[in-house]
């Protein structure tokens, strides 16, 4: 591994049920770019041992907990990093199978391009179907369908393109969900290492990038389509017990922005107040910046002395948009306590919470067959269409134009546990 | 136009994000403080976060007694520095007041801070404590989540964590119950050494190579210590370590190094073929699940 400090980081997820080699592939990047090291590895080794496996099973370098090794299942999203010094990665690794929807939409919700496995042998499945939905659903834009153990199909160059022509059609049916996404096709042999990290030589007929050189050259500096300012205000600093007689009257806003660029002198208005002001400092630590970047920390004091608290929101004054206190968005319900639809809930969006009542469930979504069905209370890992009618204003944009503040999640008033998810959809 | 932040910058600023989620979200959090590299990447970022104003909380150590006295001044001289309030939670006056019953002496008392840590956040009816664990050390870590839920009695439930989507941290908690929140979840070893030196952090010297006396025990080197005498037969060595980290005397081991300098030890993590706490933690090698056991505990 190189040592370097200007790299991006890109995020990704995994989708794939137990069978499609998820794990392998996993494994094998992690393997191939010498992120395991020697006691990992021999951890492994015994294990496989255990387990009368005569190859190391390098699988078992995503099995995390107690419970999931005794019945070899996945039950939770992991994390794995590795680092091959042009980029640092996060992998969120999804179990396939119990609490299916909810994991994949936890995952999905921080990933910005999506691996979907299909097993070579067995082409489209419903599952390859349901994992296109969810990671459209959820807004990733880059997709790299994998079609893994071409080992076990004799490396066969037809089947391969058949199953990517097969996989194009069906997708249109999704195109609604998501105006323009990236997918690209790759055939791969996690097992044998082929076009992982290393090409192979079973398939001198792909001309394509491996995996991990898809990685390293994906563009993600346009996934954000809204270029507006949007900063919500986490923090207010006030140091007014200091002896520092500067610092008395000194006022600053802490946050992180969401998506555009924030400069010096720029006019600025707070939502939902709607005062005016303009930008005096922009600060990351003790040093003063000119312009604020997407995802970046900032601290920021302005020219006026006008009243912000948490929750607000900071956006240029030429901007339309507006707070509001109604709005549609398709949800995903976690809780194994159905949603009722004559209970409060919070809604938790950027830094602002409200109470939130149910106006009406528009429809639900059956994940088989993506037919709209009727409903009048969700369960478990239930997609469905849902109206809200909301305390407070908030400032929110379409999902798909600004995943920052389009996204909110619910939580029980009561429990106070996270039981749903959701992303808003605003209608022209 | 190609605007994107290095992962240094990202990594700080997904910390500050989660540091001013807590601070604007719990009522009396407390940052985990151990005179430790990771810890002290917190307080770095708790500085880009929260000044010119104080931090939104005070700093807790959890003494278990068997400290190198050399980080013991340097947690006491940072604190003065930063001007901040610091609380330390022993398991001296644990063991005193009947709470903690060592099975011996020597035992190592790693465990043992979950028992201190949670009298402590009764005592101060703390609803979050900030901690500098990472995804990358231990794979029970690598599933837990940013702001990760604990019961009135501390335990972690694996099976039943709150699912954490996008950047939107629920850190609502019942009185009695609390959170645990760790900003730097998604650093790795190397990503710290990174930032100490960009950032120019101070450590304890012992994160530095010095010579020390040593005994080889168990494919481990162990320190020779007051705490940790040689046994009869063993031989005496003095060669030169540095600590990849800092923990109770009894249970962290230094590694055979010669880098002196951050550069140096980041060339070395660069070629390590072994795990942070696979080399260095010796509570960590005795079973598969040891940190998950500790972690359903109370521990951090």
């Amino acid at each position: 591994m190189k040592k370097n400090t200007n790299d991006t980081v890109l995020r990704f997820m995994t989708c794939g049920s137990v069978d499609d080699g998820k794990s392998t592939v996993i494994g094998r990047l992690l393997f191939d770019t010498k992120t395991i090291l020697t006691d990992t590895l021999n951890q492994i080794k015994n294990t496989s041992k255990k387990k009368g496996m005569t190859e190391i099973d390098l699988s078992l370098i995503t099995d995390g907990l107690q419970a999931e090794r005794e019945q070899g299942i996945t039950i939770d999203v992991a994390y794995r990093y590795f680092s091959t010094g042009n980029r640092k990665y996060i992998i969120a690794d999804a179990p396939g199978h119990e609490q299916y929807t909810r994991n994949m939409v936890t995952a999905a919700s921080t990933a910005q391009l999506a691996i979907i496995l299909i097993d070579a042998r067995k082409g489209i499945s419903t599952q390859t179907k349901r994992h296109t939905f969810l990671t459209k659903l959820v807004g990733i834009k880059h997709i790299i369908v994998a079609i893994n153990k071409m080992d076990l199909i004799e490396f066969d160059e037809a089947k391969y393109k058949s199953i990517c022509d097969n996989y194009k059609k069906f997708e249109k049916i999704f195109s609604s969900l998501n105006t323009s996404i990236n997918i690209e096709f790759l055939p791969m042999s996690a097992l044998k290492g082929d076009m992982i990290v290393d090409r192979g030589n079973s398939m001198d007929w792909y001309k394509g990038p491996t995996l991990l050189e898809f990685l390293e050259n994906l563009d993600t500096t346009h996934d954000n389509k809204e270029s507006s300012l949007r900063f919500p205000i986490q923090y207010v600093c006030r140091p007014r017990e200091s002896e520092n007689q500067e610092l008395h009257d000194f006022r600053a806003f802490m946050g992180r922005i969401e998506s555009g660029f924030l400069k010096i002198n720029d006019k600025i208005k707070i939502l939902p107040s709607g005062n005016k002001s303009s930008i005096k400092e922009i600060r990351v630590g003790e040093k003063n910046i000119n312009e604020a970047i997407p995802e970046q920390s900032v601290t920021v004091t302005l020219t006026d002395e006008i009243d912000i608290s948490r929750g607000d929101m900071l956006v240029h004054q030429d901007d339309s948009i507006k707070a509001i206190k109604n709005f549609t968005g398709m949800v995903c319900w976690f809780s194994e306590i159905p949603l009722s639809i004559n209970r409060t809930y919070l809604i938790m969006h950027t830094t602002r919470t409200s109470k939130a009542k149910i106006t009406n469930i528009n429809h639900k979504i059956n994940i088989e067959t993506l037919n709209h069905e009727e409903a009048n209370e969700l369960k478990t890992n239930d997609i469905a269409n849902i109206s809200f009618k909301l305390a407070q204003p908030l400032i929110v944009d379409d999902y798909n134009e600004n995943r920052g503040t389009g996204a909110f999640i619910i939580i029980d008033e009561t429990t106070f546990h996270t039981v749903g998810a959701g992303m808003i959809q605003l209608l022209d | 136009m190609k605007k994107l932040l290095t992962h240094l910058d990202w990594l700080e600023s997904e910390a500050i994000h989660i540091m001013r989620e807590v601070a604007g979200q719990c009522s009396n959090p407390v940052l985990l403080f151990s005179g430790g590299k990771d810890s002290l990447c917190l307080l770095r970022i708790a500085e880009k976060a929260f000044r010119p104003g104080r931090f939104p909380f005070p700093l807790m150590h959890i003494d278990t007694g068997h400290n190198y006295p050399e980080v013991i001044n340097f947690r006491d001289k940072k604190v003065n520095a930063l001007d901040e309030r610091l609380i330390v939670a022993s398991l001296e006056d644990s063991i005193k007041k009947g709470t903690i019953v060592l099975k011996s002496e020597e035992e190592p008392r790693n465990k043992y801070q979950s028992i201190t840590l949670l009298e402590a956040i009764e005592e101060h009816k703390f609803d979050c404590c900030i901690g500098g664990a990472r995804r990358d050390e231990e794979k029970a870590r690598a599933k837990e989540r940013i702001m990760s839920f604990r019961d009135e009695f501390g335990q972690w439930d694996p099976k039943n964590q709150r699912p954490e989507l996008w950047d939107l941290y629920n850190a609502k908690v019942h009185k009695g119950e609390n959170i645990r929140a760790f900003p730097i979840s998604n650093w790795t070893e190397m990503d710290v050494w990174q930032y100490i030196e960009r950032e120019k952090l101070s450590l304890p010297d012992i994160y530095f190579a010095h010579t020390r006396k040593i005994v080889r025990r168990d494919n481990a080197i162990v320190p020779v210590t007051e705490v940790t005498p040689a046994k009869n037969n063993e031989l005496i060595e003095n060669i030169m370590v540095r600590f990849r980290t800092v923990g109770d005397i009894t249970c962290t081991a230094p590694v055979e190094s010669n880098a002196d300098t951050v550069e140096k030890i980041i060339l070395e993590t660069a070629s390590t073929s072994i795990s942070e706490r696979g080399e260095t933690r010796l509570d960590d090698q005795v079973s598969e699940a040891s940190m998950e056991q500790r972690k359903k505990e109370g521990y951090f």
